[in-house]
């Protein structure tokens, strides 16, 4: 029974936000930026020059749904 | 607790990406490929010059498409870890496992299926290159609103709690969000650029294979995430467990 706490109610402890919110702002950040490379890069918008990025995704952008051309 | 989430989240990601990779290549690269033979045969047709071939085809269906599915659904997995890491205790007082498969389920209905259904997955051929600007703005307008209403309606859901109970005020914010997104659809403009003469049965294919890689992805982070996600807090945290009244 050592998994029965003496705390009343029900419920789970979430985890602080303190400790989420690091880790949300700048793992979210680098994350949304890998989805854009495979995603968007050189389809709408471009942040490097040239059609390479966008080729070498071709198919996958596609078949996960992305406007691709 | 959050790193050790998050380099789950990723490694789960990666897996999903392998078997999505492996779905894609089956049934989602024939699809591409009378696609790619159709634009072709269209091109030859209006007499216009082959386009210069930058990355090979065999690099794209192959070592491409790799790339592409398993750093997205890396991506994915972390951003899905991080989110579950601040819904956990705060949305309900289920456990990490029926957190994580509610999440994924939510997260499949919200980023896949509801944007899906108005904006589906094209193939190559279909789409004119003068429109890919007001397509991607359109398709990123309908993923906000579907996120954000799903959102809306879990706070609207959690509100309800205490008058309706778990059970009717599900069904209430759940209802509010279907009929949000009939309206969203309903007022967004319709794109349709399918060339007449692509083969309906090839479209069709095409998009319930991306449909299904989606689902694999999905359903890996839901499930995989979260029994990792159960051994790490509940086996080796003791204080994220569930407490159980006397």
């Amino acid at each position: 029974m050592s998994d029965i706490t003496l705390a009343p109610g029900t419920g789970v402890t979430p985890i602080p936000l303190g400790e989420v919110l690091p880790w949300a702002i700048f793992g979210g950040l680098i994350l949304l930026l890998a989805i854009y490379f495979v995603g968007a890069e050189e389809g709408a918008t471009s942040l490097f020059s040239g059609m390479y990025v966008h080729e070498f995704v071709h198919d996958g952008r596609h078949l996960l749904g992305f406007p691709c051309h | 607790m959050t790193r050790d989430l998050l380099i789950r989240g990723m490694i789960v990601g990666v897996i999903a990406g392998l078997l999505a990779f492996g779905f894609a290549r089956v049934f989602g690269e024939p699809q591409v490929d009378s696609a790619i033979a159709f634009e072709e045969k269209m091109s030859q047709a209006a007499n216009e010059a082959a386009e210069p071939e930058l990355v090979t085809r065999a690099t794209q269906a192959g070592i491409g498409l790799f790339t592409g599915i398993v750093v997205y659904s890396a991506a994915l997995g972390g951003l899905f870890s991080l989110v579950f890491a601040f819904v956990y205790g705060r949305v309900s007082s289920f456990g990490p496992r029926s957190t994580a498969a509610l999440l994924a389920l939510a997260g499949f209905i919200a980023i896949v299926l509801v944007p899906d259904i108005k904006y589906p997955a094209n193939p190559p051929a279909v789409g004119n290159p003068d429109t890919i600007t007001a397509r991607t703005e359109l398709f990123f307008v309908m993923l906000v609103l579907s996120v954000g209403s799903l959102a809306v309606a879990v706070a609207f859901a959690r509100r309800l709690h205490a008058r309706y109970g778990a059970w009717n005020s599900t069904l209430i914010a759940g209802a509010a969000f279907v009929v949000f997104i009939t309206l969203v659809q309903y007022l967004l403009p319709a794109i349709n650029e399918v060339p007449e003469q692509f083969s309906p049965n090839v479209l069709w294919n095409f998009r319930i294979a991306s449909l299904g890689i989606h689902a694999i992805v999905w359903a890996t982070l839901g499930l995989l995430f979260g029994a990792l996600a159960e051994r790490l807090m509940v086996k080796q945290q003791p204080r994220y467990r569930l407490q159980t009244a006397r």
